[in-house]
């Protein structure tokens, strides 16, 4: 695992920031000055990767792919893969990234400004197309085999976890590496924060993100980037990896309903197909891992779907988010590994921010503190625009 | 623009912008193994050119340009009109 975050710039400090309950939002002046309706945002430092990649492949790497870069050199160093492994077997990219904003907008301002298009640069089309992160990573890394970007909007990272593990289990891959990324800056959210979805309360930043509270008034734009290696579990064994988990089953569901409201019945069938498939008792699952947002109607939805399969077995439930607002493309892988790394660290983190339950909330075991708990099993909800769904359910191996 | 002053200048911007030594780039070296672009690169080389000095050159005339005199040259009969 790797991971690039606004808590954390690798493994150890996410780890330190989940165990301490601490908040990556604050307030961008920017944003306000742009005529943002609100200026909160996950804040983290672009990394500088002059010396570490050369200057022609940093031209065709957005913000993103810098992001992803960092989280999959740490996630391939853990799993103990060199580039001589690289070069010498099949490894497949599956990540997830769902925008590339930024780029676009500079490219179109410059064509505009200047009506010369050679002056957008040789970097701008690799920056700007959808796909940025997994080819600039297969560049980079020189991987050989599946090369795909997975676009499932807020649910792209556990889809792209998903379907990887459906590569590796059909025996198409022995390996893959999975993840996903999102851009921070303010182009990319322009037209998100233009549609009311975000907390206004900017005099609060690190109290905006709520996730299921009674008060919450919407989301706050999170990104980074999270990899999880994924690996046929005898090829894993085989080579001496350090295995960490097995992903059990992948659940999925489209709403058929509509673009942004999600309703209940499509989370469900996510919820119980993923259950269905991990073979386990529903009982053994210690720990969920909500998409909630922080929106009023989605946590009410996702606090109703849980309920219908989970009932009144309170199973910890808290959302990530409240730390680390909604990391939206990269989410899904994100989530994972902060999942991973409670369960590997025998606590649940605080879902902060939960003061005061709503109706459906309450009928859920959600900790507004951490707890000290040991758990086997988790499950990861991630849903997206235009009624996306997608369920994992990964168990610890020791 | 004096043509040493035009030369200094050129060379720190593409040293810089493409990240090689400046010592390297010398009248004689070749424009595109010294700078080491690939066909892409190129494209930020006038891009930087433009920028820095308001001179565009066309395609057609890059594609002739081997060594970093011809581009000298360029610029300063450019930079005179």
């Amino acid at each position: 695992m790797g991971i690039y975050s606004c808590i954390g710039k690798n493994l150890d400090e996410v780890r330190e920031s989940l165990y301490n309950g601490k908040s990556g939002i604050v307030f961008d002046p920017v944003r306000k000055e742009m005529g943002f309706r609100s200026a909160l945002t996950a804040y983290l430092e672009k990394p500088d990767l002059k010396g570490v990649l050369s200057r022609n492949q940093r031209v065709y790497m957005p913000e993103q792919a810098m992001y992803a870069y960092v989280a999959t050199a740490e996630a391939l160093k853990n799993a103990k893969i060199d580039q001589d492994y690289l070069d010498s077997h099949v490894v497949g990219l599956m990540y997830g990234n769902d925008s590339s904003a930024d780029p676009v907008v500079k490219a179109v301002d410059t064509m505009r400004a200047k009506k010369d298009t050679t002056l957008v640069g040789s970097g701008a089309i690799f920056q700007s197309m959808n796909s940025t992160v997994t080819m600039n990573l297969s560049c980079i890394f020189k991987l050989r085999g599946i090369n795909l970007t997975v676009s499932g909007a807020c649910a792209s990272g556990s889809h792209a976890i998903g379907l990887g593990a459906l590569l590796i289990s059909n025996g198409l891959q022995d390996m893959v590496v999975c993840g996903g990324a999102q851009e921070v800056n303010p182009f990319s959210i322009g037209s998100f924060d233009g549609i009311s979805a975000f907390s206004v309360r900017e005099s609060d930043p690190t109290r905006a993100s709520r996730p299921f509270d009674r008060d919450r008034d919407g989301l706050v734009p999170g990104g980074g980037a999270a990899t999880v290696i994924i690996e046929e579990y005898e090829h894993a064994v085989k080579r001496g990896a350090p295995i960490l988990a097995e992903v059990l089953s992948y659940g999925f569901s489209s709403n058929g309903d509509h673009i942004s409201t999600p309703n209940v019945a499509g989370p469900t069938a996510s919820l119980e197909m993923a259950i269905r498939l991990a073979g386990i008792n529903i009982d053994e699952i210690g720990y969920i891992n909500a998409h909630a947002t922080s929106t009023p109607v989605g946590d009410a939805q996702e606090a109703k779907a849980i309920y219908n399969v989970f009932g009144d077995r309170r199973i910890e439930v808290t959302s990530t988010k409240s730390q680390t607002g909604h990391e939206m493309w990269m989410a899904g892988a994100s989530e994972v590994i902060y999942s991973m790394l409670m369960m590997k660290n025998d606590f649940i983190a605080a879902n902060i921010n939960f003061e005061n339950p709503d109706e459906d909330s309450a009928k859920l075991l959600i900790p507004d503190k951490r707890i000290e708990k040991k758990f086997n099993t988790f499950l990861s909800n991630s849903f997206g625009f235009g009624g996306t769904n997608a369920t994992l359910i990964v168990r610890n191996i020791d | 623009m004096e043509s040493s002053e035009l030369i200094s200048k050129l060379n720190n911007i593409l040293a810089q912008e493409f990240e090689v030594d400046v010592a390297k780039i010398k009248p004689e070296a070749n424009i595109k193994e010294t700078l080491m672009l690939n066909s892409l690169d190129a494209v930020d080389m006038i891009a930087v050119i433009e920028y820095e000095f308001g001179v565009k050159i066309p395609s057609g005339e890059y594609a002739h340009m081997k060594v970093f005199s011809q581009l000298y040259e360029y610029m300063l009969n450019a930079l005179k009109n």
